[in-house]
């Protein structure tokens, strides 16, 4: 019987020959063999992060660089500890203490830092299409860790993964994004691979935050969260930031979390073991009550868990070398 | 020296001429034309096969000198004018100083005869610095040498200070010209409106941000019974409104620009910020309900708004680039393998809208016309000539141009500015 090393490492040879990008800038570009590639690779490191010593060889001698120019808690170290386990070397750039504060432009950031033989760049950025131009002039792979609204493709992958692990086939579900989906990178990235694997997408949010054009990305609109969750497999929370207020998208989050919130009076109308998820950071008490957060429909901290391994496949499989394996 | 254009297909659409006809030029100005020009002591230019047409005049571009001569001067832009087949360009007032005063439309003008290859006619500013509140001292601009004015990167927001300049714009007889933009609907935007922003998550400026302002002026226009010329109209909302505002008999005319013509807003799908403008590129429909009002003559002037901007401003992340497309020489081919050789506008109306409109509209009355005593301002056709957009070639000082790479066919080959070529 062969080894379990011997099974990852077949997996893992198979995929990367499947894999057939430089970069990971947006799921929009995926195929649905790509998407599977990626799940399928990440199942079999989702293992590695239950050891006692938490870490394989595959990337060693790779260096990563996390070039974060908004805040995170989640992704970059997400990224970080994916990096680690795969023994890359990872170097975090923090905007506020780097020479873009002296006005260094985007570009001359990526090229210092490449001059540094950097292998792969993770790069967040407010501006949607950063990573895209990033990808133009440089020579490390360029992983889009979230480009303002445009895409936030691994955290789709992992929520895909989530569902994946919950309900066993994604196809068919019918998955309920709810809040703010203009200004969701979280929700475009979701709404192009979840189309991808069959899906059946339904959005919910107040009409200035969910514009009709939506449609025409493939999903079902409603205004009606109490109508809409009815028979949802999969209900997907998105975070309301408090500043769309304002300008006035909504009247006031009192407001909002009546019509919006996910309470567990909603919750009930939903299908029998539907799950909730959230990309976080979570507002208690706003888009989802505290209670239902915590409980065990919940599979928020699961999200966190599987990034890890979702990350792990992805720098595996651009940055691994088809030659390489994966030993213990 | 006088000068002899023996042999060219002659079109003069304000004399309504299409014939094979000499021209001879003598001190600047067109001293006769006819058929077979015989004589000695001219300088010969065989135009056998070419297209001679009154001097194209693009009514709105950016010149950026004073104060930004990284990107373009009065001296290269007009360099790039002449290549492009412009005899005559006006420069918009948001330069650094803004010319809203004396000064800086002597400076220009001043700059101009020292340095430019063709005619140069500042636009003066509406308001004082661009700022939308008070008006510009618009007798003295004008007497100066302001042909218009405009505040152009800019709308006049407020509706009483836009009244106020309409109807104070009578004594200096010269147009304003509006960029018209509701700014709150506008803010932060980057791109159109549509489904491409939608998927792209890029901010992006509505329709409405446009029409409401074409709406806006149309309304003042009739109320204050002046004249009032919107710039690079680019939705098809505002075609209609500038339809209707003409049946109405009210006194607007619209200027629309080859960007606007030949792109549409998928194309950001690339991020290319050489594709950022503003007004933004919009989507299809709006793309073909300014052909269709080009082909039925409601559009009256086609001008590039040519916007230069320097490598490196380009060369950042899409929130980061400044707004604008670098025009002046691509527009011309563009028109001519788009439309002119696409049988979509006949090379005559072409002309009207290149050269007699905009002649018409900034009371240039010795241009946009071929005949006698008129100057002696010439764009030189081959509507067969193949070029391939090369932005390494531009004259101009910067290279924003979305359309390096394309092959068109039709280019202006000699251009001819009272009487001298300077270009060909």
């Amino acid at each position: 019987m062969r080894s379990l090393s011997q099974n990852l490492s077949l997996t893992f040879r198979r995929a990367s020959l499947l894999f057939d990008h430089k970069h990971l800038l947006a799921i929009e570009s995926l195929s649905e063999g790509n998407i599977r590639t990626i799940l399928d690779t990440a199942e079999s490191f989702l293992e590695i992060s239950t050891r006692d010593v938490k870490k394989v060889p595959t990337l060693r001698g790779k260096t990563v660089v996390n070039l974060f120019f908004e805040p995170s808690t989640r992704t970059r170290s997400s990224f970080e500890m994916a990096a680690k386990r795969l023994s890359a070397d990872i170097v975090n750039f923090n905007k506020f203490f780097s020479s873009v504060v002296k006005g260094e432009t985007l570009k001359d950031t990526v090229l210092n830092l490449e001059a540094m033989q950097s292998d792969a760049i993770i790069i967040r950025h407010a501006c949607p299409g950063a990573p895209h131009y990033v990808s133009t002039f440089c020579r490390s792979h360029v992983i889009n860790a979230g480009d303002g609204a445009h895409e936030h493709p691994t955290q789709a992958l992992l929520d895909a993964f989530t569902i994946r692990q919950q309900k066993k086939n994604i196809t068919g579900l019918k998955v309920l994004i709810v809040g703010d989906i203009l200004h969701s990178r979280v929700a475009r990235s979701n709404i192009f691979l979840l189309n991808k694997l069959g899906a059946k997408i339904v959005c919910v949010g107040p009409p200035a935050l969910l514009p009709e054009g939506f449609k025409r990305l493939g999903v079902e609109l409603d205004y009606n969260l109490d109508r809409a969750i009815q028979d949802a497999d999969v209900i997907m929370m998105l975070r309301i930031q408090s500043e769309r207020q304002q300008k006035n998208f909504f009247p006031s989050i009192r407001e909002y979390r009546n019509i919006y919130g996910l309470t567990q009076k909603r919750y009930h109308r939903a299908k029998k073991n539907a799950i909730i998820m959230h990309p976080g950071p979570i507002n208690r008490g706003v888009e989802i009550s505290s209670d239902l957060a915590n409980s065990t429909k919940s599979v928020i901290l699961k999200q966190v868990e599987n990034g890890i391994a979702v990350r792990m496949a992805i720098l595996y499989l651009l940055l691994g070398g088809k030659e390489r394996e994966i030993t213990d | 020296m006088r000068l002899l254009i023996k042999n060219g297909r002659v079109i003069d659409p304000d004399s309504q001429v299409d014939d094979t006809l000499d021209i001879l030029i003598d001190r600047g100005k067109f001293a006769e034309i006819k058929p077979k020009i015989e004589g000695d002591g001219f300088k010969i230019i065989d135009a056998s096969r070419l297209v001679v047409a009154p001097g194209f005049i693009d009514m709105h571009v950016h010149l950026r000198q004073p104060g930004q001569e990284d990107k373009e001067t009065i001296k290269t832009g007009s360099l790039a004018a002449a290549k492009g087949g412009f005899t005559s360009i006006a420069c918009m007032p948001n330069t650094e100083p803004v010319n809203d005063s004396r000064d800086v439309t002597e400076f220009i003008l001043a700059e101009a005869k020292r340095n430019a290859v063709v005619n140069v006619f500042p636009i003066a500013a509406i308001t004082r610095g661009l700022d939308g509140e008070e008006i510009t001292d618009m007798v003295d601009l004008h007497n100066a040498g302001a042909i218009a004015f405009s505040d152009d990167g800019h709308p006049v927001e407020n509706s009483l200070v836009m009244r106020r300049a309409l109807e104070y714009s009578r004594l200096a007889d010269a147009v304003i010209i509006d960029h018209c933009e509701d700014r709150q609907l506008s803010a932060g935007g980057i791109m159109h409106e549509g489904i491409t922003s939608l998927k792209l998550g890029i901010k992006a400026i509505p329709a409405s941000a446009e029409e409401i302002m074409v709406a806006r002026d149309i309304i003042l226009a009739k109320e204050t019974k002046t004249r009032i010329h919107i710039a690079h109209l680019s939705v098809r909302g505002a075609v209609d409104l500038l339809k209707w505002a003409k049946q109405q008999g009210i006194d607007v005319t619209a200027e629309v620009t080859p960007h606007h013509l030949f792109l549409t807003d998928t194309a950001l799908e690339s991020f290319d910020t050489n594709l950022k403008v503003n007004p933004p590129i919009r989507s299809e429909q709006d793309r073909k309900a300014l052909i269709q009002a080009i082909s039925e003559g409601w559009i009256d002037v086609i001008a590039t708004d040519h916007a230069p901007h320097t490598p490196d401003e380009k060369d950042v992340e899409l929130d980061q680039a400044p707004f604008g497309i670098n025009g002046l020489e691509t527009a011309v081919p563009l028109l001519l393998d788009k439309l002119v050789n696409k049988n979509i506008l006949s090379l005559e109306k072409f002309i009207v809208m290149i050269s007699i409109n905009p002649a018409k509209i900034l009371g240039l009355k010795n241009k946009g016309k071929i005949c006698v005593g008129a100057d002696a301002d010439l764009t030189l056709l081959n509507l067969h000539q193949e070029v391939v957009v090369d932005t390494n070639q531009f004259l101009s000082k910067s290279r924003n141009s979305p359309f390096n790479g394309w092959k068109l066919k039709g280019a202006p080959v000699m251009t001819i500015v009272g009487g001298k070529i300077v270009y060909s």
